[in-house]
């Protein structure tokens, strides 16, 4: 039976700098593990469901805990703590979204610890961070031995808990261009406060009058592909930004999702909240590019 | 592997499997026993310590990663006989039944005051929010929490 | 700590006197117990719900160079030890040797030299498991043909435990056939647990030497504990000591005996070291004593304007794959046949049957007061389907049919005697404090469609202080408790008593007790507990029987040294004791108050030279042993006003009103403290606590990410309110109230949101009213909760 409490054994190495790093995880390849905030890994370790032979602790890299605006591209460093995200004025002010989303990932002391490369990786498909990094069309930018690559968050994630980060690689920096005539927001439902989402929708609209110029839409445990939602995408570019169609984009974001039952609803439910909750975050979002909210 | 870590100010250097948890650590190896463990998951909140002045939850950490940083403890709230406000708001509140949660809940609500010294009962449960509390129904806890940041006030402005 | 009030001498809000050292990190919970040499234990369980064990090999398990000793079904079958009995008359398995009958199981236990190396080993074992058919909805245990989980008892042929009935049910059912109006619903009260933040845990420590073994550990009923492990073990009892340290939360969780235990006494005499075995979070969802698991059915017959006829209720209790819970011996559904409540009413009748299936044993625990939950939850329940029924107002109907004050002492119709009430008072105050005309007008404002908002009553009486020794027994030891009190010569005092806190502040509000009896200081008083050498022999704490029983034994304990005083006093003024008056501390001479003597000058001359009357034997010390003439019946009155959402089912409860009438209060600060706790228990069972098992017996409960504890977040301010109606045969007219909260609020909270939900034509829904089954409810189609959500 599994209840282990303890990790198996491994081998503990503290990373100095990022070339220290990917130096550390080119030793130890595929068997290795990064740990950030350790707090997905290390619940998985205790149960034994994760036994890396190595951790590559990359705490001590404050070069990579940062939020920062470089030119027009947000910049997240992905040693930023969660609680680091929420407090940041520059993300409030161009991507209020990420604060919607803070305010509800885990709890205020979890969040003083993880990180936002730790989330994006660890790629649960109820972790909030990444249908709001794809709702804003992110960018992850990922270093290995051979350099540096960019990787759309749209096609960061391969599978549940997989990501495009091989071995050897490190996710060093979220970056968000920033574009005017945005608003963003973030609507999760969970059965209780710090739970995982029930379900979540992530929504970024960029108006031009009363036109959706472009939108983005992110959806959190839901069974959508990417936590991405592009034909509801599709349709809100060029239509006018009335509720009727932002209903009819919830309807369309929702058809399109397979979510599995499991004890935090039923598919029909989770299926009803992809759109409920989408409307709810495009109105909002709708709302804060126009000023209003 | 060897490891050094600052506890309450006293500095302790231990060997230690990579894979103690800092709960353990501290419990086990220097006998601060007063941080407890209760869930595995990082969920109840009873493992709350500082980490560089910072809470966290202690069942969630390896004590590697402390290995070179700071920690402060339950016991070190106290300063010698005089209790940190907060534990004497616990007391004069009824901020605590069975006592389990309660050195976590007071490491995150000395946080909480130190950035925020006057805290709205809201601000009190959302920081107190990953934090169980089976007996008390919250309500003490807060009012516990509200005592400390008044008296503080009242101590400033003597 | 700077203290500034003066503590009152006896009742009264003072502050804890535990919490010096609570507060300072210095408690000593069973996992602080460290002793030289300890080793730690660990148990290995079952992954399947239900298998046959084809074989058990712990070869490389042994061969771990930290491991001491691994202990099998086999072992204890050599030594008699691999099945115990429980607390109500079963068997149980402590480590498996035939089949496993839940997930979480008892399989094999290993002892190491640390907690890491002892969880390591478990991994080494290699168990050969022939996975069975479990049975894992209750309703279908007794189905013909469903796969017999305790083949091991002899002429055991299905899953059926019980039948049990109270009541009258020809007469209920006369009353039935004439009702003007009959509703029925069925109500699941689904399986919850205490799940205290300090899970279990034992430091067992035999002395080969001096045949002494010590076991502390976190239990709520040592002295339980030690004759129980002297009638299995065969260890003589005065050579067992079980020492209950400071104990993180109980709530029933920590009152029976599990195997874990056990293995680590097995585990002390075969190394002959100390042995610490902590259970980890899972294990203690998944194999402890959980709650509840009640499937009922409900009927109510009334007149058409809402005047209650009778009750009838059908019962299926899955008690899971051990009988283990632990209530008294002749109420095998405990006092679930308090389910009238608090209403007037014809006739009633209960049947309950109890059933085996593949899940953890238990059933008796979470603050329920022995099935009281259940009862009030149900009736409360029913009334408000009546009142959907009769298109009345909740709070009208219940008006209408509660308890009038003058029919106390009230025999109710399944056998109870109700000791002293006035509901329609502590009713119409909730209703005050809630403005609840306010809340409907607000109510009937809302516009279809959007937000909703619904205001929840229920109404609780509990039966509390178990019990009178002739109706009362676990395992045959009465319900009665001991309390010893010792005056030193300086009028300090040592009061020692039976039963055990568990956060309930027991130091405190019984050192009150002897303060008001005797006039000294509550911090001259030291309360002994939770040591079986230390204290007198009494049942525990569960069931909130402490203030009831042995609350009532301090006070009769003092009151016997008050009169020890009176004659000591009588030698030192030299007058008859039959002049003598007494006031708070102090014995003076009728009509003259400035002739007397203080207690404490009383018990230093009780201690001296001074020549004593014939028969006084000298010093102040007395003990008693308190067998209660009834139980207590505290009541209440709740309020919840929550506000959901229709787009996502989430409910937020906005305001919970209490009135709670728990008699006399010792220290008022604590009983708001346990009420507080007790509603948000309330908030938790109604919204999000559940233990569901899937389709192969898998608990899908089994950590604090599936098993969700409510948070200072879903909780509101409570709003508390009292009344005080003395309990007439409590030696200081009080109550027990630790449970009270827990037992009136899930109906509140449930009715809430079913009052929201009314426009939608929802009657009725389970808990855990999730997000995902409010929102079906509103569909029409509400999720059966104790199942896997498909």
């Amino acid at each position: 039976m599994g209840p282990m409490q303890v990790p198996a054994h491994f081998e503990y190495e503290r990373a100095t700098s990022v070339d220290h790093a990917l130096a550390l995880l080119a030793k130890w390849g595929s068997e290795a593990r990064v740990v950030a905030g350790g707090h997905s890994l290390i619940p998985m370790m205790k149960l034994r469901l994760a036994r890396p032979e190595a951790l590559v602790d990359i705490n001590d890299l404050e070069e990579l805990a940062y939020v920062r605006l470089d030119g027009d591209v947000l910049a997240v460093g992905a040693m930023t703590r969660h609680a680091d995200l929420l407090a940041s004025p520059l993300v409030g002010e161009h991507y209020p979204i990420f604060h919607d989303a803070e305010r509800v990932i885990a709890d205020p002391v979890v969040r003083n610890r993880g990180t936002v490369g730790g989330s994006l990786c660890q790629a649960d498909p109820s972790e909030d961070l990444s249908a709001a990094f794809a709702a804003v069309d992110a960018a992850a930018v990922v270093r290995g031995p051979d350099g540096v690559r960019r990787v759309p968050v749209r096609e960061f994630h391969t599978g549940p808990y997989e990501t495009v980060v091989a071995p050897g690689e490190l996710l060093v920096e979220v970056v968000v261009p920033v574009r005017p005539g945005g608003g963003s927001a973030y609507e999760k439902v969970e059965r209780r406060v710090g739970d995982w989402a029930v379900a979540a929708a992530g929504a970024a609209v960029w108006l031009a009058g009363d036109t959706i110029a472009d939108a983005g839409i992110g959806l959190t445990a839901v069974g959508a592909a990417h936590f991405h939602a592009p034909a509801a995408e599709e349709f809100l570019r060029g239509s006018a930004a009335t509720d009727s169609v932002l209903v009819e984009a919830g309807r369309i974001a929702a058809e399109r999702c397979e979510p599995v039952a499991d004890q935090r609803g039923p598919a029909d439910y989770k299926k009803h909240l992809a759109g409920e909750l989408t409307v709810r975050a495009l109105r909002r979002a709708v709302a804060r590019a126009r000023g209003v909210a | 592997m060897q490891i050094t870590v600052t506890v309450n100010g006293d500095e302790h250097t231990a060997d230690v499997e990579p894979r103690l948890l800092l709960v353990h650590f501290l419990r086990d190896k220097l006998g601060l026993t007063g941080t407890h463990w209760g869930c595995d998951t990082s969920n109840c909140g009873v493992c709350v310590v500082w980490l560089d002045g910072t809470p966290v939850k202690s069942c969630t950490v390896l004590a590697v990663m402390a290995d070179g940083h700071t920690v402060r403890t339950v016991e070190g709230l106290a300063d010698g006989a005089a209790l940190d406000p907060v534990q004497e708001g616990f007391v004069r509140c009824h901020g605590l039944q069975c006592g389990f949660c309660t050195p976590g809940m007071m490491m995150t609500a000395r946080w909480l005051l130190d950035h925020n010294p006057d805290p709205s009962e809201d601000e009190i449960r959302e920081a107190i929010s990953g934090q169980s509390c089976r007996c008390t129904g919250y309500e003490n806890i807060v009012r516990s929490v509200r005592w400390a940041a008044s008296r503080g006030t009242e101590v400033s402005a003597s | 700590m700077t203290t500034v009030e003066q503590p009152p001498i006896g009742f009264g809000r003072m502050h804890r006197k535990e919490d010096a050292r609570f507060v300072r990190g210095r408690g000593t919970y069973v996992d602080d117990v460290n002793l030289p040499g300890m080793l730690h234990g660990a148990v290995l369980r079952s992954p399947f719900a239900h298998a046959r064990i084809v074989s058990i090999d712990t070869a490389a398990a042994q061969a771990h160079p930290r491991v001491k000793a691994v202990i099998t079904g086999q072992t204890l079958d050599g030594l008699k030890l691999a099945w115990m009995p429980t607390l109500s008359q079963d068997t149980q398995a402590v480590l498996a040797t035939d089949k496993v009958r839940f997930q979480g199981q008892e399989v094999a236990f290993v002892v190491a030299e640390d907690r890491y190396a002892a969880r390591d080993a478990l991994e080494l074992i290699d168990v050969e498991y022939e996975p069975l058919p479990a049975v894992v909805d209750a309703r279908r245990a007794l189905d013909p043909g469903a796969p017999v989980i305790r083949d091991d008892k002899d002429g055991q042929t299905d899953n059926h435990i019980f039948d049990w009935g109270a009541g009258d049910e020809a007469a209920t059912d006369a009353v039935f056939a004439s009702a003007e109006v009959v509703v029925a619903q069925d109500v699941l009260y689904p399986r919850v647990h205490p799940a205290p933040l300090e899970t279990c845990g034992a430091v067992a420590d035999f002395d080969a030497v001096t045949g002494k073994l010590t076991m502390w550990c976190n239990t709520q009923a040592p002295h339980a504990h030690r004759t129980v492990y002297a009638l299995v073990a065969g260890l003589p009892e005065h050579k067992i000591r079980v020492i209950s340290p400071d104990v993180g939360g109980g709530f029933g969780n920590k009152v029976p005996i599990y195997p874990g235990y056990v293995c680590a006494v097995v585990g002390s005499i075969v190394t002959g070291k100390p042995v610490k075995w902590m259970e980890d979070r899972s294990e203690n969802l998944m194999s402890t004593g959980f709650a509840r698991d009640f499937h009922m059915r409900g009927e109510v017959a009334a007149t058409r304007d809402g005047k209650i006829r009778a009750l009838r209720v059908k019962v299926i209790a899955d008690h899971g794959a051990f009988n283990g819970t632990a209530q008294p011996t002749k109420f095998p559904a405990g006092f679930f046949h308090v389910f009238t409540g608090s209403y007037d009413m014809e006739a009633a009748h209960c049947a309950v049957t109890g059933v085996y299936t593949n899940k953890a044993p238990g059933g008796v625990a979470y603050a329920c007061s022995f099935r009281i939950t259940e009862a009030a939850y149900l009736v409360e329940r029913m009334v408000d389907v009546l009142a959907y029924e009769l298109e009345m107002d909740p709070a009208e109907l219940r008006m209408k049919n509660l308890l009038r004050p003058e029919q106390f002492p009230y025999p109710s119709p399944t056998g109870w005697e109700y000791d002293s009430g006035d509901y329609p008072r502590a009713l119409q105050l909730a209703l005050d404090m809630a403005g609840y005309a306010e809340l409907r007008a607000e109510q009937a404002a809302r516009p279809p469609g959007g937000p909703l908002m619904g205001i929840g009553i229920s109404f609780f009486t509990e039966a509390v202080g178990a019990g009178p020794r002739k109706h009362m027994d676990i395992l045959g030891l009465g319900m009665a408790d001991g309390a010893e009190l010792r005056v030193h010569p300086t009028g300090k005092a040592v009061l020692r008593i039976s039963v055990q806190s568990q956060g309930q502040g027991h130091e405190t509000t019984y050192a009150q007790i002897v303060a008001e009896e005797l006039g000294i200081p509550p911090d001259d008083v030291e309360v002994v507990h939770g040591d079986t050498d230390q204290t007198p022999f009494g049942l525990g704490t569960y069931g909130s029987r402490s203030t009831p029983v042995s609350g009532a034994a301090t006070a009769v304990v003092a009151r016997k040294v008050r009169e020890r005083a009176r004659q000591v006093a009588s030698a030192m003024l030299e007058v008859d004791p039959g002049d003598l008056e007494w006031e708070k501390g102090r014995w003076y001479v009728r009509g003259d108050q400035s002739q007397g003597r203080t207690i404490q000058e009383i018990a230093l001359a009780s201690h001296s030279s001074l020549e004593l009357p014939e028969g006084v034997e000298g010093h102040l010390d007395a003990t008693t042993v308190y067998n209660p003439p009834n139980l207590t019946f505290p009541f209440g009155a709740y309020v919840c006003v929550v506000d959901v959402d229709p787009g996502t089912g989430q409910v937020k409860v906005r305001r919970f009103v209490a009135v709670d009438d728990c008699g006399v209060r010792i220290n008022p600060m604590i009983v708001e403290g346990q009420v507080h706790g007790g509603l948000a228990d309330g908030i938790g069972m109604a919204l999000m606590e559940l233990i569901a098992f899937d389709e192969d017996g898998n608990c899908l409960g089994a950590s604090f990410m599936d098993y969700l504890l409510p948070t200072a977040m879903e909780c509101p301010s409570w709003e508390l309110g009292e009344t005080v109606t003395p309990s007439p045969h409590h030696p200081i007219g009080a109550k027990g109230v630790g449970e009270s909260a827990t037992v009136g609020s899930p109906a509140a909270v449930v009715n809430a949101v079913l009052d929201a939900l009314k426009p939608y034509g929802v009657r009725h829904a389970d808990m855990p009213l999730t997000p995902a089954h409010v929102w079906r409810a509103i569909q029409g189609r509400p999720i059966r909760t104790d199942l896997a959500i498909t």
